[in-house]
């Protein structure tokens, strides 16, 4: 964190910070004080940018600044087809690439028509779960280490390797998985996969809660999370917070439920809501939100049928692989599918999952073009950041630090 | 489909003058509006005992290249009383790129304004706080309109002075 002078902010950041106050910029620098943190600052996740406001160590005003990590992958999804452009939703959120893999295919089919196999749909949930619990572990994990706890972030850590473990088997990459495709999976979950799935969540639970005792008897995290950041119902609501952060604040908002994707309607979970709407309870609402993953995938694996795992539209759906050497046929269709796309009929949808971090969608508009007119992607971390102003304005400083974790925003997906 | 003619009867009584369009594609209703309307229309589906649109989830713009209204903005609205999500339209011509905010409506449109503001160059009428989202301040261009090149303009990002 470093000082600033008023020649080093852009004038309109230092009019957005000095607003809500009668004082002038030459008042506010000779008695307050304007600090810059990050990009670069280990406790933002990444590389947000706040300026903040002080008036001694309280925070008086934050400006928090975006696009350190703008790549434009709007811009890229037009200009290439929407097979193409499934490893680059990797890189959104990149501590949950295979959820961002489910949001995307699951717009494009519902904007192409395609109907999806039985146990694909099995396997989707599966993944997309084991996703949400590898994200919350690396977002408690690193919350914790935010406010000085640092075992936990191993131990959650060692947890979350499991689950990379299973990506390596399930798809052959750990980390940017890219394993759906349009209209089913790259390939089927071998019973090796499935089995080791059964296993992690086995031993998932004791091991959770073995982490959650060092937090949880923890008198220093308690103290410095209670009543801190506290974020009102109706103001979550009204800055478009969705997902953890929300159902803190006592709102029973879960796209699952809400708008059932998949076979979320034939799974029995619990939404987890907490009152309080502060950062500790964004946290018990991550733990508990685990435990409910993990509650989700048993029955998965119980439900998953056998069967196919590619739907059966040759026009829309690439071929398999050993087919395409062998067959007059798919190789048309996958010289077609590579080289011109799906060419979903003209329309416009739009697509939301709930993601780990909040409601994940993408707006898709064609125009019967093998690629999209237009794709917007409804990044849930960039709404939630939006609450952090509200969020910090009053606290001590070294609250910012606490207040960033607890909303656990990934500035990939921010940033787009 | 009771939700879907309840807020069609709806705006159609209480505003009977505007010309309003309905229309659903794949079991997805839009309701497009004037640019005029945008704010008390928005007012009236947030503010409705019924209806309750209180959770603006996004607003984007749509570049059409080549038509007589260049843009169409679109935001997705949801109510959770319903579990319903509307889409609202409206088109915006490049003469004349503006448009009323609706941040006074939902805060979520600040940001989301901003940064349609961004990659379009749509102004926003008052807007609190219209601000670049991604790009730096002195960038002259849009970025996702159609007539700006993939591979960007070389020399239009300047370097941070040192």
């Amino acid at each position: 964190m470093e000082k600033l002078k008023k020649e080093d902010v852009n004038p309109k950041i230092l009019d957005a910070l000095l607003k809500d106050t009668d004082i002038t910029i030459e008042d506010a620098l000779d008695n307050e004080m304007i600090l810059n943190m990050g990009p670069q600052h280990p406790a933002t996740h990444g590389v947000l940018r706040v300026l903040l406001r002080l008036d001694g160590e309280t925070v008086m005003n934050a400006v928090p600044e975006l696009g350190y990590l703008h790549r434009g992958y709007e811009k890229m999804a037009e200009n290439m087809s929407y097979y193409e452009y499934i490893p680059h939703t990797d890189r959104l959120d990149y501590i949950s690439p295979m959820a961002n893999n489910v949001a995307w295919v699951l717009a494009v089919e519902k904007l192409a028509g395609i109907e999806v196999p039985l146990r694909a749909q099995y396997i989707r949930m599966m993944i997309a779960e084991l996703a949400r619990i590898a994200s919350h572990l690396v977002a408690i994990g690193a919350f914790a280490m935010d406010v000085g706890a640092l075992t936990v972030f191993l131990w959650t850590l060692r947890e979350r390797e499991k689950i990379l473990d299973i990506w390596d088997i399930l798809c052959g990459a750990r980390f940017t998985n890219s394993y759906t495709r349009i209209g089913g999976v790259a390939n089927d979950a071998q019973p090796e996969a499935l089995a080791k799935v059964k296993w992690f969540i086995d031993q998932f639970d004791d091991n959770l809660t073995e982490c959650e005792k060092l937090l949880n008897s923890n008198r220093i995290f308690i103290e410095r999370l209670e009543n801190i950041g506290v974020l009102p119902p109706d103001v979550a609501v009204d800055l478009g917070v969705t997902g953890p952060s929300l159902r803190a604040s006592g709102v029973e908002f879960d796209l699952r439920r809400a708008t059932p994707y998949l076979q979320y309607d034939k799974i029995d979970f619990n939404v987890i809501t907490y009152k309080e709407g502060d950062s500790l309870a964004r946290y018990f609402v991550r733990v508990d939100e685990m435990r409910e993953s993990a509650k989700i995938v048993r029955q998965v694996l119980d439900k998953m049928p056998q069967g196919e795992i590619m739907a059966n539209m040759p026009k829309k759906v690439l071929p398999k692989k050993t087919e395409i050497y062998t067959r007059m046929e798919e190789l048309i269709h996958d010289f077609m599918i590579v080289n011109f796309g799906i060419n979903p009929p003209v329309g416009e949808i739009y697509h939301a999952i709930e993601g780990s971090k909040g409601e994940l969608g993408f707006y898709l508009v064609s125009k019967g073009e093998g690629h999209p007119w237009k794709c917007k992607i409804r990044s849930p971390s960039f709404n939630n950041l939006q609450a952090l102003p509200y969020l910090v304005k009053g606290h001590m400083i070294s609250d910012v630090v606490a207040i960033i974790g607890s909303i656990d925003p990934i500035m990939g997906e921010a940033d787009k | 489909m009771k939700i879907k003619d309840l807020i069609k009867s709806k705006i159609e009584t209480k505003f009977p003058d505007n010309q309003i369009e309905f229309s659903e594609y794949l079991d997805e209703f839009c309701v497009k509006v004037n640019k005029n309307h945008i704010v008390e229309i928005s007012n009236f589906l947030k503010n409705d005992e019924d209806l309750k649109f209180q959770l603006c989830e996004d607003i984007t713009a749509v570049d059409w290249a080549v038509r007589t209204n260049r843009f169409t903005l679109v935001y997705h609205i949801f109510s959770l009383k319903n579990n319903f999500r509307l889409k609202i339209k409206s088109d915006v011509d490049e003469s004349d790129c503006s448009i009323d905010s609706v941040s006074s409506v939902w805060g979520a449109a600040n940001w989301q304004e901003r940064e349609c503001y961004d990659m379009y160059g749509i102004i926003f009428n008052n807007h609190p706080d219209l601000r670049r989202m991604y790009m730096p301040e002195d960038f002259e261009y849009y970025p996702l309109r159609k007539d700006f090149p993939l591979m960007g303009i070389p020399g239009s990002l300047s370097l941070p002075k040192k």
